[in-house]
């Protein structure tokens, strides 16, 4: 493909993405995020308060100009710790996400194209099984049975994940193994790996993609979620849903502590769900 | 394929994805490091009080002689007893599993309404300012994790306004209606009680939303979406031109077919609301199973958390075929698709 047509097509998508001011406000939503979680020491106003740090004599000071989003019950800046927080729930998106993915990913290629087999069968029965209780029950159970920690989080996130990637490639195989060009590739005596990731993968890939951007969200929601019972990272780790935690006991006399955090989890799922729906709006029909 | 055979074909096949979960599960929580025994008896216990119980409860042999054990105590109504509350995991579960009930049922009954209120009403006027407000309110409703919405609502709805009560299924002072179907909401009507039901209503309303927020706004859109398809159907225009009321051609005529996508999906939403249970319940402190299972996986009682575990998939099971039947019910080409073939 020339570089000029490489050129034009990402203009095309550029418009198609632009055109909705949603996806760009979930864009910058997204990119400030990043910028701020890896540039956390740089932008958290009190950087040595993230992780152990007291000082009693500032507990719980309500919102300041010195502390925007006030201080917490060990008198920790709360706006900074929030900041470092980004870190951790970007950390835990981008892992499970790319862990869960290429497993899913590659059993729904393989039962797709082995349709009506008994691979077909077994793989699809296995993924049935972890979806056979809702996502957060199985994830809940999972973590507990491990050391609570956030590693084990990501791990139980994980494996409740990769059978949504498997379903969905499912179905999209499926269809496309009857397109000519696979049958071409079938009669000139391709090698089942070429077909799988030759023919049929290139041509599941958008459907991945997005899902992926629109998985960001739920799996830093699912995550917060763990670590807001304390299945999760544990302190001091500066872990959003941690802090929401921690913080509830001091509602509603101290409501900034768990408050905040929580608004900015909110934030930061909103920004990847609108920053998702751009993309899959961007890839529709593509 | 009929009916009935569809409802047994998806019964049967239910039944092994059940098998398969009991296997996973099972294992999963023989394979955990430390030692449930000792976790139960705490660490001042005997060593041989210790040995005891793990002898009794087979810990010491090997994990499939184990399985075998539970599945044939299953079969008699027995999930074991609980590492903590040493009373039977299947009581327990009778026990707590209608408050979750109640609460599961009221919130997706919630839910699904409120979602065709404001599909239907902003996908009928599209791009209003309503359709608008709508659209900004489910954008941040889908954001919000069902924890975060619980705590703020205990402390907008709760604290500052006093409007809803924050904790438990009723107000201390109140007596509980004799036990019938165990939800409170019956039980109290079938008691003639209207202060106690009003009550208990109150105290569902927080919990319930916390459920269902995202999934809620979710369906508003999902319903918006079908609404305004169905809107440019040729049968909606040919029910104008005979000069049908707008009334009546939106309820009798646009609303059965707009709602298939949203009740399609309302297995997902109890399956949300059923997940969303374990955090909710405990903020709310919720005597439910939600509650039950939460402190199980805390503590490490993996008995119960098995139990509790296995019962949700079975629930979550029937549910699903349920509304799968709905679906077809209200969808005349899955019905057909059903009958003939």
């Amino acid at each position: 493909m020339n570089t000029e047509l490489l050129k034009e097509r990402w203009r095309r998508n550029w418009y198609k993405f632009s055109r909705n001011p949603l996806s760009i406000l979930g864009l910058a939503v997204v990119l400030s995020i990043i910028v701020i979680a890896i540039f956390a020491d740089f932008f958290a106003p009190y950087p040595e308060h993230a992780f152990v740090f007291v000082d009693f004599k500032n507990a719980k000071s309500p919102p300041s100009w010195q502390h925007l989003c006030g201080t917490d019950m060990a008198g920790r800046d709360i706006l900074s710790r929030i900041f470092f927080g980004f870190r951790y729930s970007l950390v835990m998106a981008v892992s499970v996400l790319s862990v869960a993915t290429p497993p899913g990913v590659l059993l729904g290629l393989i039962a797709g194209y082995m349709r009506d087999t008994w691979v077909d069968t077994a793989i699809m029965r296995v993924a049935d099984v972890f979806l056979s209780v809702p996502s957060m029950v199985l994830a809940l159970a999972v973590c507990s049975m491990l050391e609570p920690t956030l590693y084990n989080a990501m791990l139980a996130v994980t494996v409740m994940w990769w059978p949504w990637y498997t379903r969905l490639v499912y179905g999209a195989a499926s269809s496309i193994k009857n397109e000519y060009f696979v049958q071409a590739a079938e009669v000139t005596g391709a090698s089942t790996f070429h077909i799988l990731f030759g023919e049929i993968f290139p041509n599941c890939l958008s459907t991945i993609f997005t899902k992926m951007t629109l998985d960001v969200g739920w799996v830093i929601l699912i995550g917060s979620t763990l670590s807001f019972v304390g299945l999760g990272a544990q302190p001091p780790t500066p872990d959003l849903g941690t802090m929401v935690s921690d913080g509830s006991k001091y509602i509603p006399a101290q409501w900034w502590i768990s408050l905040f955090p929580a608004l900015f989890i909110v934030v930061i799922i909103l920004g990847f769900n609108l920053l998702g729906d751009g993309v899959r709006d961007m890839l529709a029909g593509d | 394929m009929n009916i009935k055979k569809y409802v047994a074909y998806r019964l049967v096949s239910s039944f092994f994805v059940l098998f398969g979960l009991s296997l996973l599960i099972f294992s999963l929580s023989r394979l955990v490091p430390g030692d449930p025994a000792r976790l139960a008896l705490g660490p001042m216990a005997p060593q041989w009080a210790v040995d005891k119980l793990r002898a009794q409860l087979h810990l010491d042999e090997p994990v499939y002689i184990q399985y075998i054990y539970w599945v044939t105590n299953v079969f008699r109504g027995d999930l074991g007893q609980s590492l903590v509350t040493r009373r039977g995991v299947f009581n327990d579960i009778l026990e707590f599993f209608p408050a979750t009930f109640e609460l599961v049922i009221f919130s997706v009954i919630l839910s699904t309404s409120l979602a065709i209120i404001l599909g239907v009403t902003s996908g009928k006027y599209a791009n209003s300012l309503w359709d608008n407000i709508v659209r900004v309110i489910s954008y941040i409703g889908i954001a919000i994790p069902s924890f975060v919405w619980a705590i703020m609502s205990v402390f907008i709805f709760g604290y500052v306004l006093r409007w809803f009560p924050t904790l438990g299924r009723l107000s201390s002072g109140v007596v509980m209606p004799p036990k019938v179907t165990g939800l409170l909401l019956i039980d109290s009507l079938i008691a003639g009680k209207l202060d106690v039901f009003r009550d208990a209503f109150y105290h569902m309303i927080l919990p319930g939303t916390s459920l269902v927020i995202s999934r809620l706004a979710q369906e508003a859109r999902i319903t918006r979406a079908s609404v305004v398809e169905n809107l440019h159907k040729d049968y909606i225009m040919a029910a104008r031109s005979f000069g049908i009321p707008e009334k009546t051609i939106t309820l009798r005529y646009l609303l059965k077919p707009s709602l298939i996508p949203t009740v399609a999906v309302m297995g997902m939403d109890i399956a949300g609301s059923m997940g969303g249970s374990f955090i909710v319940e405990t903020i709310f402190n919720w005597p439910g199973l939600g509650r039950y299972g939460m402190s199980a996986m805390l503590s490490n009682d993996i008995n119960a958390i098995v139990g509790v575990v296995m019962l949700i998939g079975v629930f979550f099971a029937f549910m699903n075929i349920l509304v799968d039947l709905i679906t077809a019910y209200l969808d005349p080409r899955i019905m057909m698709k059903l009958r003939g073939s």
